[in-house]
């Protein structure tokens, strides 16, 4: 009939034909219904500032190691709350510019972590700089590539009041004489990470979606420190990154916890309060997101009991009782 | 309840997409359910990664094959030196022999040449009884040719200066593209083990990354592709090339895309960093003009053949310029692909760029390159044909198994790995077809320093996609997907099979335009390089891949499984070291096969000219 074999027009109409139909189906038709998805009403436009960020983090090409998608599977809980749906997207992935297109931050490789969350996870804006300007600052085994480019080296005298100064350690700087100032684009960039948070889903409480063995491990547990929450492992996905490993801080950026009066302190109160409230009290260190609703009584409990018996701390276990309690006392003064 | 947000979407567009693909859906709406993570006890022991296991055996088993047969080669040769040896022997002691003794032998000589049969010692006088004409209609010209195996004529066709040179410069740039992608990458691969090498925007991983992905894709593969092509069409269709001058607009083009694409995206131009997709829309559609001058010409070349039929390459050659095409004209279009759009299309762009260019296009070669190497005919016109249909059909629906757990509709990621078990009919056809074209030639591969090239391209062809089928499957998502795995997988599949093809085709292609043959050993060394550092590269991989996943599924801390990975980055680097120097003895062998110009003189002309197919 086409005679494929000897028909050279009928060979390639027929072949792009039935490919051209296979292509709309499969690709064309579903683009065009993720296109209609709306965007959460919970959700706020991306600022000028975290727009620009956004075009920094597309031209580094960051997508290559990170990826920002919660898979509706248990091991991604540690990057959101719930898995992402498409209305998550609404506002980061819409084309550029005539020149480019949606940025694909949903990404193919997680060499480095999922920045779903890392707002959230991460609030610090001088963690962030510190972090871009040489990532092996703060996370020593990091293979994340530094951005010096972002930053401008100054003499000290050259350094105004509208600078941000970044408090590198002398041992990362070319030249000790010199500071580090962070450049708009740094800034933007930062801007645009700090404001990667999972938005919230209506009424649902959103920890339900995924089934979590680790909160049933908890609940079986009856002892001080419950089973199944490990203080080390919870430290270095929480609170490493600042504190690091060896809770000794970083000079001039986080403070240190080994030794620390308030860590050591037999009335765990004031740890607990600034583990749930955070910390901005003192000018010369970064600020410390709260962390009342990103962890439970229980992970709180464990964490401070490692940091209390770690690094040279001697200081007894803190319960889970005990973080409740606090936590009801600061949502009632909260209240009145 | 708990999966109600998803379900919500995912109904919304059921309902749509129902008059289409009803009883599919149907049954895919049930399992749109979260997944806990999967019981790892025995997850050496599942189905899909006993599987990969098995396959990368047959790899192995293949590279044992091809020593077994080079040592054996090697002793035989040991064997003849020892006959040589008695012949002295022998030689010496006819020597030492007195005038008499040669007399008398030389007597007995004669005597024994003298000698005559009558005939009939064994037989009787009468004539053979021939009913059936056995002995009387003996033929030599059989009309079978699924059985008995024929020598192909010789063509004779000579080929034009303008084809020699159109093709030379193709996969001359084509070499040029490997050398400088794969130093790109094999610089970017070590920053993962030295993250501290430079500060230098440019050479920043983010931005090399692509660098390296796209040089040797549109830079590399695409040129010594279309190169050899120009070729195949030529003289499959018994006919001249259509327009030189458009090949070489497309030439220029092609290099041009490269060029600005690279620089764009070190000065940090990216498109959108989908992979694959990171050249500007300006850059890529000068690559597209190239492609669509480049179907024009093979078109109208095929359209003034001087055979009847279509040769089963050129189906596939054309299959990949429009399918091609079309994925890039879709893949770029301005209108469409905000939010999730972009991530379906990207899925349908990244897996069929990869499937309908390079996997179709490299097909099309092996049909004409292979047979034409071990000069005899394709095993099965048929299987080839199944093949190419099936190739169309099954890799073109199966795009978002990339995105497998994703916010992506679950219809299309349960249709993506449905599609991808069916890959299994175009790889084992293929497989099929080529591996028996080359049974009963076993021996020739100790004689050919270009079989071997097909063969680990044909094992690979089988092992990779396969292999690409398995992982697709959901539990293999668990352990595999965002980590090194993938880079193994893609290596195997660009490397094992499109790269080593090529060269198979350059190899055997080259010298017959230029008359120069390389080195055999410098041949020998690139194969033995590329193939154990492929295989450094994929084990390394491979290995880390699965135990960062593993720590991933038991919730350690991320940072443990990037210090995990630090030894088999070290090992990829080294395998990556290997494959880089062997692509610079390829291209001293180029150099060789192409240094010398063709002298014309008019005697000559006719011979240096001739080539057979």
């Amino acid at each position: 009939m086409l005679n494929l074999n000897n028909n050279h027009k009928n060979l390639v109409l027929t072949s792009l034909t039935v490919y051209v139909f296979l292509s709309i189906l499969i690709a064309v038709i579903p683009a065009y219904q993720m296109d209609k998805v709306q965007a959460l009403p919970s959700m706020e436009p991306f600022s000028e500032q975290q727009l620009n960020g956004l075009k920094i983090y597309n031209s580094e090409n960051c997508m290559a190691c990170h990826t920002q998608q919660v898979r509706n599977i248990e091991m991604d809980k540690v990057w959101g709350d719930r898995p992402s749906i498409p209305s998550d997207y609404f506002y980061s992935k819409k084309r550029i510019d005539i020149w480019r297109q949606s940025p694909s931050v949903l990404g193919s490789e997680r060499t480095g972590p999922d920045l779903t969350n890392v707002g959230k996870r991460q609030s610090g804006k001088e963690w962030h700089l510190l972090h871009l300007y040489n990532p092996r600052i703060v996370v020593k085994e990091s293979v994340m590539p530094g951005y010096p480019w972002l930053f401008e080296e100054k003499e000290a005298s050259q350094v105004t009041d509208k600078d941000v100064v970044v408090a590198v350690p002398a041992n990362f700087l070319k030249d000790p004489n010199k500071k580090i100032v962070a450049t708009q684009r740094a800034l933007d960039l930062v801007s645009y990470l700090t404001s990667l948070k999972q938005p919230t889903i209506g009424e649902q409480p959103a920890s339900d979606f995924i089934p979590s063995t680790k909160k049933e491990n908890a609940k079986a547990g009856n002892g001080d420190v419950p089973a199944g929450l490990d203080g080390a492992v919870l430290y270095t996905n929480t609170c490493s990154a600042c504190h690091q490993a060896d809770g000794k801080g970083l000079a001039g950026a986080f403070p240190p916890l080994a030794g620390s009066p308030i860590v050591n302190d037999a009335n765990p109160e004031t740890l607990i309060k600034i583990i749930l409230q955070g910390y901005d009290a003192r000018a010369e260190y970064g600020v410390m997101p709260p962390f009342s609703e990103s962890l439970s009584d229980e992970e709180i409990s464990a964490i401070a009991t490692h940091e209390r018996s770690s690094w040279g701390n001697s200081a007894p276990a803190v319960t889970a009782d005990d973080v409740k309690k606090i936590r009801e006392m600061i949502e009632s003064t909260a209240k009145k | 309840m708990k999966k109600r947000i998803v379900n919500l979407y995912q109904l919304k567009t059921l309902n749509k997409r129902s008059i289409l693909l009803p009883l599919l859906l149907s049954g895919f709406s049930a399992l749109a359910q979260p997944q806990a993570n999967p019981n790892i006890d025995n997850w050496q022991l599942s189905p899909a990664v006993l599987g990969t296991i098995l396959l990368i055996a047959i790899v192995m088993m293949v590279a044992v094959v091809i020593i077994y047969i080079r040592i054996s080669d090697y002793l035989s040769g040991m064997r003849k030196k020892e006959d040589t040896q008695n012949k002295h022997l022998f030689n010496e002691k006819i020597i030492g022999l007195n005038d008499n003794e040669i007399d008398n032998l030389l007597e007995k000589r004669k005597e024994a040449l003298n000698y005559k049969l009558s005939g009939n010692e064994l037989g009787g006088n009468t004539n053979a009884i021939d009913d059936k004409g056995i002995i009387a209609q003996v033929t030599h010209d059989p009309n079978n040719p699924l059985v008995d195996e024929k020598k192909r004529a010789k063509l004779n066709l000579e080929t034009p200066e303008e084809l020699k040179k159109v093709v030379i410069w193709y996969v001359g740039a084509a070499v040029f593209w490997l050398v400088f992608g794969t130093a790109i990458g094999q610089y970017a691969g070590m920053k993962l083990a030295w993250p501290e090498v430079d500060t230098v925007s440019w050479l920043s991983f983010g931005r090399l990354r692509p660098v390296h992905t796209n040089t040797v894709f549109w830079g590399w593969a695409s040129f010594a592709m279309v190169g050899l092509a120009y070729y195949v069409i030529s003289r499959t269709s018994n006919t001249t090339i259509y327009s030189y001058k458009m090949a070489w607009r497309a030439w220029f083009l092609m290099n041009a895309a490269v060029i600005l694409g690279d620089l764009c995206l070190m000065m940090g131009i990216n498109n959108g960093g989908g992979e694959y997709r990171e050249y500007i829309w300006p850059v890529m559609a000068l690559f597209a003009i190239g492609l669509i001058m480049t179907f024009i010409n093979f078109y109208k070349t095929v359209a003034k053949r001087t055979v009847k039929e279509i040769y089963i390459s050129n189906w596939y050659l054309f299959g990949a310029l429009l399918w091609t095409l079309t994925i890039v004209t879709i893949a770029y279009q301005p209108f469409f692909q905000n939010g999730l759009g972009e991530t379906v299309i990207q899925g349908y762009y990244m897996h069929q760029g990869v499937g309908m260019w390079f996997m179709t296009f490299t097909l099309g070669l092996i049909y004409y390159y292979l047979p034409s190497t071990l000069n005899k005919p394709i095993y099965s016109y048929s299987l080839g044909v199944l093949a190419f249909w099936t190739q169309m059909l099954f890799y073109t629906l199966i795009g978002t198994h990339h995105f497998i757990f994703s916010p992506l509709p679950w219809w299309l990621q349960t249709i993506a790995i449905v599609f991808s078990a069916g890959m299994f009919i175009p790889v084992v056809a293929g497989t099929t077809n080529f591996l028996m074209t080359m049974r009963g030639s076993r021996h020739e591969i100790s004689k050919s320093y270009v079989l071997p090239f097909f063969l680990v391209g044909v094992i690979f062809y089988f092992v990779g996609s396969t292999q690409g089928s398995l992982q697709a499957f959901r539990f293999t998502n668990f352990v595999w997907h965002f980590n090194d795995f993938n880079v193994a997988h893609s290596h195997m599949t660009m490397y094992g099979i499109i790269t080593f093809i090529l060269w198979a085709c350059i190899y055997v292609l080259l010298p017959k335009l230029t008359g120069n043959e390389p080195k055999q050993f410098l041949v020998g060394a690139h194969f033995w390089m590329a193939f154990i550092g492929l295989f450094a590269y994929m084990i390394s991989l491979m290995t880390g891949g699965t135990l960062k996943g593993l720590s991933w599924i038991e919730g350690n801390p991320f940072i443990d499984s990037v210090i995990l990975m630090q030894p088999y980055w070290v090992w990829r680097a080294i395998g990556g070291s290997l494959m880089f120097v062997s692509h610079l003895i390829f291209a001293f062998n180029f150099y060789v096969m192409v240094r010398k110009p063709i002298t014309i003189s008019n005697d000559s002309l006719s011979l240096s000219n001739t080539v057979n197919a």
